[in-house]
């Protein structure tokens, strides 16, 4: 079931990636690295709305939610991910800095806490909002952690 | 003809002694302070929200470590956040209370020199003396570093640090920007130990805060990107959009925060939920100002 979810993952961000990328020259890396955090913020905006009390918690979509995060977390990023394609070469296009490649980047550590919460806020997504609210945390720390050193100020 | 030119040269050192004098370092009055009982938990708080380690923890190291080090690039140079850690060697180790009230009030050293306004003390001049008491037992805990203090690197004449005291009589004020009106905690936490405006105001040419954009946005000083306005010209969310950003750090549309604001959410997230319901109402009652 999960690598069902994860193949369809990857079918959705490899056609979003080319809607967009058919609008503009933009580069292919950063374009597919944007739908790739697209769909994290759209899923967390699932959850977060309900945790927030903006839409009513729904356990089903919940659970589809938290999943998708888990499936995300487990696709390999290692095609856009390309050291040449930070706002460095590529300027306004992408707000990725260079630190990101430094042989010191914690990225993959970063990414690494982001899984680990994602899979945490699976477990529960189902339990009810007191339960999601609290998982919802870590994950956005895990965001946070990456987007302080790597995502320019916009 | 010789004899004007004396006179000239006598008044031109007479008016710069005087003028130097006039904006010479003040200090506090210490029996002011000298009675109240500080609380170093409650100083984490004040810790937190007024963002100390953002500048003063080195990149990369333990956030509670202030061996400082951290590069601010501006139009006048390189400021570099100094080691404020325990240390008797290199950080404030050996200061007084006094000496923690004349830095965060006056913006005065322990060696009776102008502080660079890059330290926001314009802002932290705004504390009461109980959270400044608290903040200075809190950092008192904190571990030491060896690590020396490395000096600014600024250009002529801003590396002069009388000349501070020229900026101290243009800007520093101490008088809050916007009325209390039903509010005063928010303006409280924003105007003073949160220093928003330090980021989110525009500067003029000389670095002074230009208070009829209060809150506009600003360049980044860095010279790369903005600093976002938090007005209603520029910001349209909810009182309840802005509480839940400073609590968790996810905007409306669940984007994460990052840069330099990161260090902020570390300190509101740490706040009691009327506190970030005081600080949501003084940003939604902010003129809009385009």
């Amino acid at each position: 079931m999960k690598l069902i979810l994860s193949l369809a993952l990857t079918v959705v961000v490899a056609s979003t990636s080319m809607v967009i990328a058919g609008g503009h020259d933009g580069n292919p890396a950063v374009t597919a690295r944007k739908a790739h955090m697209q769909l994290y913020q759209h899923n967390l905006s699932i959850l977060g709305n309900m945790a927030r009390g903006n839409t009513d918690y729904d356990a089903a979509a919940a659970q589809a939610a938290a999943d998708n995060m888990v499936a995300l977390t487990t696709m390999s990023q290692a095609g856009y991910w390309l050291p040449g394609t930070t706002n460095a070469e590529l300027g306004d296009e992408t707000r990725t800095l260079p630190a990101i490649f430094g042989a010191d980047s914690t990225a993959r550590t970063i990414g690494a806490d982001l899984a680990a919460a994602s899979v945490a806020l699976a477990a529960v997504a189902s339990d009810g909002l007191d339960a999601v609210g609290p998982a919802l945390g870590p994950v956005g720390g895990a965001c946070t952690a990456c987007h302080r050193p790597y995502r320019a100020r916009n | 003809m010789k004899n004007l030119f004396i006179f000239f040269c006598f008044g031109a050192v007479a008016a710069l002694a005087g003028a130097l004098w006039i904006t010479r370092p003040i200090t506090v009055d210490p029996e002011t302070f000298k009675s109240i009982d500080s609380d170093a938990s409650a100083g984490e708080l004040v810790f937190a929200l007024g963002a100390c380690a953002s500048c003063h923890a080195t990149p990369g190291g333990e956030k509670l470590v202030l061996a400082g080090g951290r590069e601010f690039t501006t139009d006048y140079g390189t400021f570099i956040a100094p080691n404020i850690s325990s240390s008797k060697d290199q950080g404030i180790g050996t200061w007084s209370q006094a000496d923690f009230f004349n830095a965060m009030r006056q913006g005065t050293s322990p060696e009776g020199k102008h502080y660079f306004p890059a330290f926001p003390y314009a802002s932290y001049a705004r504390m009461n003396d109980q959270d400044i008491a608290n903040l200075w037992a809190f950092m008192a805990t904190l571990p030491a570093s060896e690590q020396p203090s490395e000096p600014h690197r600024l250009t002529f004449p801003f590396n002069l640090r009388a000349t501070v005291g020229f900026w101290k009589a243009l800007y520093f004020r101490t008088a809050y920007v916007r009325p209390p009106a039903e509010n005063e905690r928010g303006r409280y936490l924003v105007e003073a130990i949160g220093h928003c405006a330090e980021c989110h105001t525009p500067r003029t040419a000389l670095g002074g805060l230009q208070i009829e954009r209060w809150m506009a946005g600003a360049p980044d000083p860095s010279g790369k990107g903005k600093v976002p306005g938090l007005t209603p010209a520029q910001l349209d969310w909810s009182e309840g959009d802005i509480a839940y950003y400073l609590e968790t750090g996810f905007t409306p549309d669940f984007d994460s925060v990052g840069g330099s604001m990161a260090a902020v959410i570390d300190g509101t997230s740490q706040l009691p939920s009327v506190d970030l319901a005081a600080i949501a109402a003084y940003i939604k009652a902010l003129p809009a100002i385009e």
